[in-house]
C-alpha cells in the first residue's frame, strides 16, 4: 500500500513546501493591505526566469543571491509603483490594478521569451537521486521541506519578537489605529513585500527545478493555488498558509497518483470552496465582524 | 448650452444610426476584398461587438450589482462548445471527432431544420443552439451560484476564477470526449457569413441589458452595489437578486460564447483561462465600471488596438519607425503599459459612470468649439495650479529641512533641545503615594 503512494506523497511534501514559500507573500500581504497580489504569481515565474539567463554569465551562488534580490526589487517597485498611490482608492480598484500588473508581467516574458518554454538550468546537488524505501527521488524533494520549516520558522520568530514584527502585527490588526501610533506603514509595507518576494524567489528555485521547464503562465497556477493554500489555513497566518500548501501539495499528488490528472488542479479550487463554505476565516484565522 | 430633444426625435435618430451601421457592415463585409487593410476593420468590428456583449454583461455584474465575479472566460466556455458541438454537420464528425470514433452526437440542429424549412431553418438551427448555449450556462451559474454568492468580494472573485478553471478541466477531460472531442479542437461547425449577424445579435442582447437595468431590478441591483445592508433593510432579497444578476450575466456571456466559436470558426478550452477574464476585465475598467457604452467603447478601441493599429509594433514597423526590438510580443506589452497608466491616472475610464444620450451627444458636439478654445487658458491654469502647489511643498520641506539643521547644531553644541521649566520652591512636588 504505502509502496504505491510514497513516491506521490514525497513529492506532494515537496511541491507542498514550494507552494509553502509563495503563499507566505499572499498572506502577508493580504493580512497588511487586504489585497490578493494577483502578481505575486508573476513575480515567482520572472525569478524563475531570470534565474535561466543568469546563470549562462554567473556562477550558481551568485545568480540565486541575485534572482532574490531581483524579486525583492521587482516586488517592492509593483507596490510603490502600482499599489501606493491606490492606497486610499476603493480595494476593487486596487485589485483591478494587481490585475493589470499581472498582465504587464506575464506580456513582457512573452515578450522576451518569444514565447517559448526554457529549460531551467540544473542544479547539480539538487538534481541527485535519493532513494527512500522504495521510492526513487531528487534531492531538492527532500531539502524543500526542510528548508520551509526553517525559513518559515525564521519568520516566525522575526514576527513575533522584532520591532518590526510587532509593526506588522500591529498595522494588519488596524491599519489607522496604528499608523495614528507612529508606526510608519509604508516601511512596514515594504518590508512585507520584501519578505514575501524573497520567499517567493527561494519558492521558485527550488519548484522549477524540479518541473525543468518555464514558461510566462507557469507562475499562475503556482500562484492560484498558493493564495488558495493562505485562505485555507486562515488569511493573515502564516503557519495557517504553510499547512494549507503542504495539504494542497500532498493531496493533489495522490489524486495524480490516483489517475484523476486533469482534476487535480480543480481540486484545489473545490477545496476553497469548501473551506470557504464550511469555516471562511480559515484553519487559524480569526473572526471578522462586518461592522455598519 | 444644453440640449433637449423630444422623444421621438431621439428613437428616429437612434433607428436611423442603427441602421446605416447595420448596412454600411453588411455592404462592407460583401465589397471589400480579403487582402485589403480595410477587411481588419471588418473583423474589429465583429470581434469587438462580441466583446462588447462579454464586457456589457461582466459590467452588469461588477458594475452595477458591485459582484467582483471573474468567471467570465469558464461561461463563454460552456457556450461556444455547446454551440459548436450541436451544429457540426453529420458529414465531418468522423473528421472532427477522429480521436472518439465520430463522437456520440451525429447529428446538427442546423441540418435538421434546414431540410426541413429551407434557408430560414438555417439560420433557426443557428439560432437554437445558440440560445440553448445560453440557457445551459444560465443553468450552470445558477447551480455555481448558490455556494458562491454567498461570499464577499475578493474571496467571490477566486472562488469563480476557480469554477472557471474547473470547468476548463472539465472540458477537455478525455472521457468526456465523445461530447467535447477532449483536449482536440472542435471545427466545420456552422458559422455566420456576414459581419452583421454577430452585430445584430450582440446588439439585441446590450438592449437587453439596458432595458434591465433601467427597471426596478436594475435599480435594486445598484442599491445593492452602494449599500448591502441598507439595501437589505429597505427590503431587497439580496441573495435574490444578486443571483439574477449572476444568472443573467452569464446568460449573456454564454451567447457571446457562441458568437465568438463562430468567429473563430474553430475552438478549443485553452485559451478560455484567465488571461482571457482579465482581458475583458480590462476592457471594463478601459470604458467606465458602471457604463454600459464605455463597455461597447472599451471593447471596439481594445480589439481595434490589438488586433489592427499596434500591429505593426509586432512586425517591427509602427508609424514609419523601424526597430529591432519590434518582434513578436512587443505589441502586447505596449498595449498592457497602455492598460496601466488608465488604470492609474485615469480610472474613471473613458465614461466613467455616463451612458451615451443624444442630447449629451448634441450638448458636447455645440460645445465642443468653445470648449477648445478655453483649453488652453484652462490647461495654463491647471499647470500653474500645480507650479504652486509645488512650490509650498518645497518650502515647507526647505523650512523641515531648516529646522531640523538648527535642531542639530544645537545638539553638537550642547545646548538643550527643550528648555527645562525653572523649578521652584512652590511648585509642589508628590512622591509615589501621592502625598
Amino acid at each position: 500500500m504505502l509502496h504505491t503512494w510514497l513516491p506521490y506523497i514525497l513529492a506532494g511534501i515537496a511541491v507542498g513546501g514550494q507552494y509553502a514559500l509563495i503563499a507566505i507573500g499572499y498572506t502577508m500581504v493580504y493580512g497588511i493591505l487586504r489585497l490578493i497580489n494577483f502578481a505575486h504569481g508573476d513575480v515567482f515565474m520572472w525569478s524563475g526566469l531570470i534565474m535561466v539567463y543568469l546563470i549562462t554569465v554567473l556562477p550558481l551562488w551568485v545568480s540565486v543571491i541575485l534572482v532574490i534580490l531581483f524579486a525583492i526589487v521587482l516586488g517592492t517597485t509593483i507596490e510603490k509603483v502600482a499599489y501606493r498611490p491606490l492606497r486610499s482608492a476603493p480595494r476593487m480598484s486596487i485589485m483591478i490594478s494587481a490585475i493589470g500588473v499581472s498582465y504587464l508581467l506575464q506580456n513582457f516574458a512573452l515578450y522576451i521569451t518569444g514565447g517559448l518554454t526554457k529549460t531551467y538550468p540544473a542544479i547539480g546537488w539538487l538534481q541527485k537521486t535519493v532513494t527512500i524505501g522504495s521510492a526513487t527521488t531528487k534531492m531538492v524533494t527532500l531539502i524543500t521541506p526542510v528548508l520551509t520549516i526553517v525559513l518559515v520558522f525564521l519568520l516566525v520568530m522575526l514576527i513575533k519578537h522584532t520591532k518590526i514584527g510587532m509593526a506588522m502585527r500591529a498595522v494588519s490588526r488596524d491599519f489607522e489605529t496604528s499608523s495614528l501610533m507612529g508606526i510608519d506603514i509604508n516601511r512596514v509595507i515594504t518590508v512585507t513585500f520584501v519578505i514575501g518576494c524573497g520567499l517567493a524567489a527561494i519558492g521558485s528555485v527550488l519548484y522549477f527545478s524540479n518541473y525543468t521547464g518555464i514558461n510566462p503562465m507557469s507562475g499562475a497556477m503556482p500562484g492560484l493555488k498558493a493564495f488558495v493554500a493562505a485562505v485555507f489555513g486562515g488569511i493573515g497566518s502564516v503557519p495557517g498558509a504553510v499547512v494549507g500548501a503542504f495539504v494542497i501539495g500532498v493531496c493533489e499528488n495522490l489524486i495524480k497518483g490516483a489517475g484523476w490528472t486533469t482534476f487535480s488542479d480543480a481540486f484545489t479550487f473545490v477545496l476553497l470552496i469548501v473551506i470557504l463554505m464550511v469555516k471562511p476565516t480559515g484553519l487559524f484565522g480569526e473572526k471578522n465582524i462586518d461592522k455598519v | 448650452m444644453d440640449i433637449r430633444l423630444n422623444k421621438k426625435t431621439k428613437s428616429a435618430l437612434s433607428v436611423a444610426a442603427i441602421a446605416l451601421f447595420l448596412i454600411l457592415v453588411y455592404i462592407g463585409d460583401m465589397n471589400i476584398p480579403a487582402g485589403s487593410s480595410w477587411k481588419m476593420l471588418i473583423t474589429v468590428i465583429e470581434k469587438g461587438s462580441i466583446y462588447a456583449l462579454v464586457a456589457a454583461s461582466m459590467n452588469l455584474l461588477n458594475g452595477f450589482t458591485g459582484l467582483f465575479s471573474l468567471g467570465q472566460a469558464g461561461f463563454m466556455l460552456i457556450g461556444a462548445y455547446t454551440y459548436a458541438i450541436f451544429t457540426i454537420p453529420a458529414e465531418s464528425h468522423d473528421k472532427v471527432y477522429q480521436y472518439f470514433d465520430g463522437g456520440v452526437i451525429k447529428w446538427s440542429i442546423v441540418e435538421i431544420l434546414e431540410a426541413k424549412m429551407g434557408i430560414f431553418g438555417h439560420y433557426l438551427g443557428m439560432f437554437i443552439p445558440m440560445l440553448g448555449a445560453g440557457l445551459i450556462v444560465a443553468v450552470i451559474a445558477f447551480l455555481i451560484g448558490i455556494p458562491v454568492l454567498r461570499l464577499k468580494s475578493d474571496y467571490l472573485a477566486i472562488a469563480t476564477l476557480g469554477f472557471a478553471e474547473i470547468l476548463r478541466a472539465f472540458f477537455q477531460w478525455n472521457t468526456l470526449g465523445p461530447v467535447t472531442n477532449g483536449s482536440n479542437v472542435l471545427r466545420k461547425y456552422t458559422t455566420y457569413d456576414n459581419a452583421v449577424f454577430p452585430v445584430i445579435i450582440g446588439g439585441i442582447c446590450i438592449a437587453i441589458i439596458l432595458l434591465l437595468i433601467n427597471s426596478t431590478y436594475g435599480r435594486a441591483f445598484r442599491a445593492i452595489r452602494d449599500d448591502e445592508i441598507a439595501a437589505e433593510a429597505m427590503g431587497i432579497n439580496l441573495f435574490k437578486h444578486k443571483q439574477m444578476s449572476f444568472i443573467i450575466s452569464s446568460f449573456f456571456a454564454g451567447i457571446s460564447g457562441a458568437l465568438l466559436a463562430m468567429f473563430q470558426t474553430t475552438i478549443n478550452a485553452t485559451p478560455f483561462n484567465t488571461v482571457m477574464t482579465y482581458e475583458i476585465l480590462l476592457i471594463v475598467v478601459i470604458g467606465g465600471i458602471g457604463s454600459i457604452t464605455g463597455s461597447i467603447i472599451g471593447a471596439f478601441l481594445f480589439t481595434a488596438a490589438s488586433e489592427w493599429w499596434l500591429r505593426g509594433l509586432d512586425a517591427g514597423r509602427w508609424l514609419g519607425i523601424q526597430a529591432d526590438f519590434m518582434r513578436p510580443g512587443f505589441r502586447k506589452v505596449v498595449f498592457a503599459i497602455l492598460i496601466m497608466l488608465i488604470v492609474l491616472f485615469y480610472s474613471q475610464g473613458i465614461m466613467g459612470t455616463r451612458e451615451f444620450s443624444w442630447d449629451g451627444f448634441f450638448s458636447w458636439w455645440k460645445n465642443l468649439p468653445a470648449n477648445l478654445k478655453a483649453w488652453p487658458s484652462r490647461h495654463k491654469a491647471k499647470a500653474a495650479a500645480k507650479r504652486e502647489a509645488r512650490a509650498v511643498k518645497a518650502a515647507a520641506k526647505a523650512k523641515a529641512r531648516e529646522a531640523k539643521a538648527s535642531n542639530e547644531a544645537r545638539k553638537a553644541s550642547g545646548e538643550a533641545l527643550f528648555t527645562p521649566l525653572p523649578v521652584s520652591d512652590t511648585v509642589m512636588v508628590f512622591d509615589k503615594e501621592g502625598r
